[in-house]
């Protein structure tokens, strides 16, 4: 029977016909065997133009439809719905890229028109021998996997236990809370972080639908989407949290002083610790790399003051493996390295701090019970300089990207600066204030002028050390005057980077990043939370640097795909997979070692694939050397007519 | 295709305009994105290479690259994932593999072998695709037209 085929070339405003004559693509290809209907019209996905597409197909009685338009990436879910619509079945629609692959990249206008002609003529060869093919039915696992416990998972984790899904919260760290817990004041109303985050944080431990999993990390994961296999591997839990009273009485005994990450390094905890006072888990922790031997013999000295008996010395790391239909990333953010700012003294000079350690100075919580004083001396700072960009919007050094939140947080820092010490000065050096947000101009407008913080436009060029005082050295380029300062502290707005952990868990999803090692939605526009891998998705500053309120809002979001996803009892999996011609197959087994899925097996002396596991790659079908399997809808009969059809035959 | 006896001052004149015919096998989710993004991003390259895009780069048979050569290509394009980076895991290593193959079967038959390529595009490297597109059809250019392979009828 001869196919009966459809094409339907967009203008795309001006954007495709600019450089591509339509027209001529359209007579071109209604001279084509098979095709029996063709027609242009200006915006193809506009609700009149699919609705011609659905007409086209009832009147003409279409088996096959050629959108020639953009990417498919963007519209093929949108065509392949209207041709449903219209009563054709979904695989049988094909999109031919003019625009992304044609008309933006060329200018000469004959060729790039020649060029249309082909891609599009090649669309139509495929469509032409496409068959009608049926979703197949998966069931899906109705537990999803976070991965990061800072505001972004929280926030994600707590949506979709509300909504009835069982939730498992992964977390590095032995508390969750993430960055936002080090916070002292939020931007731009000064509410306190903790005391906004605290309550959340509560609400993760009390759900009954969700499982906390702290110092965890994900080591692997395979399956697909709906039906993930997960290992998680967990460090030893010296302290048993459901025993531990949170009395301190370990601490108190305990010999070994370390680093207080909470405190960015300006103060000291012992090796048994709790994170910080309101922790969740609610638990002390024993930091075995600091401990000095998880022996009784060496130490031990906590093990025995502890009266409720939590502590267990021979606790071992465990592996868990969970399965689960659909994975959230919300690694968060680093900032940028201290060693690489090494012209602002960061690092060699105590009161040349980060942006997270004045947090730290500010928070009641802190070090200096919310008085900001020194880490050298302990006095209080009259001079203090905050510099802006401090590694972002350098291309050259360092990040070309613009780091979104700094502009803020340092009209807040400056702010709070004038609030605890109301007689000091504070002095920004800025290369432009962007401040868009809700508030956000408002307040940094007030830090100027109610609160008197200096805004010098410019950069500075160093920092050091003269006669125990900080000198600044920058410019001001609107006096076009060199700028010198003697500080008493120096404030850096780092760039944000993405966490040490981020490139790690790409890998391990096989998910992308992009030039800056964010994470990489699949969509910059339309799909922001979703990964290109189906199942997984993401939120919060491991995609971009963002704010608290933008993060939130992603994390809800991201929630929100997610119960879409798994809201229905089954998934529909690609039924374009792989299809063996047994009598063509030898058994050779090629094709086993190269799956990547591990989706064929030899049944009675021939390949056979597993519908379910099978992706649709193709890898088989390069590597047969008879020709014996192929994908269906790309068969090898398809992409030999495609590249006639690009050839100009 | 019809058979064409060329005369020497005709293969002159086709050497003079040569603008080569060139296949690119794109997967679709690193190259035949990369490719997007150069669009997205308005980067112009010459309009020789047709794209078609496959799922994955370990799709492209060596049947496909001799068949666009007996088609009348002068130049094939394989494009993929970054090695270690596939959507698929490995299929990116089996088209790797191939490479070589291919190229001393060209080799073996009589044809340059540099008509073939392979590059790695990922989604975030338009600027890469485009310059991998311009220094292809700039090669092919200099190695003339393809005629070894190019069926006459």
């Amino acid at each position: 029977m001869t196919r009966r085929a459809g094409v339907f070339v967009c203008h795309c405003g001006t954007n495709i016909a600019a450089t591509v004559d339509v027209k001529n693509v359209v007579s071109e290809l209604a001279r084509d065997d098979g095709v029996v209907f063709s027609k242009d019209y200006v915006y193809m996905c506009s609700d009149p133009g699919q609705q011609s597409v659905i007409d086209a197909i009832k009147e003409n009685r279409l088996d096959s439809v050629v959108i020639s338009c953009c990417s498919p990436n963007l519209h093929e879910k949108t065509f392949r719905e209207a041709s449903s619509v219209g009563g054709l079945n979904p695989f049988q629609c094909e999109i031919a890229n003019i625009r992304e692959q044609c008309a933006w990249v060329h200018k000469d206008r004959a060729k790039a028109t020649e060029k249309a002609i082909k891609i599009t003529r090649s669309a139509v060869r495929r469509s032409l021998r496409d068959e009608s093919l049926t979703p197949i039915g998966v069931p899906v696992t109705r537990k999803v996997m976070v991965v990061g416990g800072g505001i972004a998972g929280i926030q994600c984790s707590l949506d979709l236990a509300n909504a009835g899904f069982d939730v498992v919260l992964v977390e590095k760290k032995a508390t969750i809370g993430g960055h936002m817990l080090q916070l002292s004041e939020t931007f731009p109303t000064l509410d306190c972080s903790q005391c906004i985050l605290s309550p959340k944080m509560v609400e993760v431990s009390k759900h009954p639908k969700i499982t906390l999993m702290v110092q965890s990390e994900v080591k692997s994961v395979s399956g697909f989407v709906g039906n993930f296999k997960a290992k998680v591997h967990t460090k030893a839990q010296y302290v048993d949290p459901e025993k531990c009273k949170i009395c301190d009485d370990c601490a108190v005994v305990c010999p070994v002083v370390a680093t207080n990450e909470y405190d960015e390094g300006l103060t000291g905890r012992r090796a048994i610790h709790i994170p910080f006072a309101q922790a969740i888990p609610a638990s002390y922790t024993l930091d075995e790399d600091a401990c000095l031997g998880l022996n009784p013999v060496v130490c031990g000295k906590c093990k025995k003051a502890c009266e409720a008996g939590a502590i267990d010395y021979d606790k071992k790391p465990t592996t868990t493996e969970i399965d689960v239909g659909a994975i959230v990333v919300a690694t968060g953010f680093d900032l940028y390295g201290k060693d690489k700012l090494g012209e602002y003294g960061h690092g060699r000079y105590p009161d040349v701090l980060d942006g997270l350690q004045f947090e730290r100075l500010c928070s009641a919580s802190g070090p200096t019970g919310g008085h900001v004083l020194r880490p050298s001396d302990q006095k209080e700072p009259k001079n203090v300089v905050f510099i802006q960009c401090s590694g972002s919007r350098d291309p050259e050094n360092h990040c070309a990207y613009c780091s979104k939140i700094c502009c803020m947080y340092t009209a807040k820092h400056a702010t709070l600066y004038k609030h605890h010490v109301p007689d000091g000065n504070a002095y920004v050096f800025y290369i432009d204030i962007r401040s868009g947000g809700k508030g956000y101009e408002e307040f940094v407008q007030r830090s100027m002028e109610r609160d008197s913080v200096m805004y010098l436009r410019g950069r500075v060029s160093k920092v050091y050390e003269s006669k125990g005082k900080l000198k600044v050295m920058g410019v001001d380029t609107i006096s076009g005057r060199n700028i010198e300062i003697d500080a008493d502290m120096v404030v850096l707005a780092q760039a944000m980077v993405p966490s040490k952990g981020t490139a790690e868990i790409a890998k391990t999803l096989k998910i992308g990043r992009d030039k800056d090692g964010f994470l990489a939605e699949a969509h910059p526009k339309l799909r922001p939370v979703e990964s290109v891998t189906g199942g997984i998705f993401l939120t919060g500053a491991a995609q971009s640097p963002k704010d608290i309120p933008e993060t939130v809002c992603q994390a809800s979001a991201a929630a929100a795909k997610v119960i879409q996803l798994l809201s229905k009892p089954e998934l529909e999996h690609n039924p374009a997979i792989a299809r063996v011609r047994e009598s063509h197959c030898t058994g050779c087994e090629m094709c086993v070692d190269a799956c990547p899925f591990e989706a064929i097996t030899l049944v009675n002396g021939k390949a056979h694939v597993n519908e379910v596991l099978c992706e649709g790659c193709g890898t088989c079908s390069g590597t047969c050397v008879r020709a014996a399997i192929d994908v269906k809808n790309v068969t090898q009969l398809q992409v030999f007519e495609m590249i006639s059809a690009c050839m100009g035959g | 295709m019809s058979e064409v006896l060329e005369t020497p001052v005709q293969a002159k004149k086709e050497a003079q305009e040569f603008e080569p015919k060139i296949v690119a096998f794109l997967c679709k989710w690193c190259s035949s994105a990369g490719s997007d993004l150069a669009g997205v991003s308005r980067l112009q390259y010459p309009p020789n290479a047709v794209p078609i895009q496959v799922m994955c780069s370990g799709s492209v048979s060596p049947l496909y690259i001799l068949s666009a050569f007996n088609k009348g290509a002068d130049g094939v394009l394989v494009s993929g994932c970054h090695p270690g980076d596939c959507h698929y895991l490995k299929g990116n290593f089996f088209a790797r593999r191939r490479i070589y193959l291919v190229q001393k079967l060209l080799k073996f038959i009589g044809l340059e072998p540099d008509r073939f390529r392979m590059s790695w595009v990922s989604a975030a490297e338009g600027t890469k695709y485009a310059q991998v597109v311009a220094d292809f059809v700039k090669d092919i250019k200099a190695l003339g037209p393809q005629r070894k392979l190019k069926a006459r009828n």
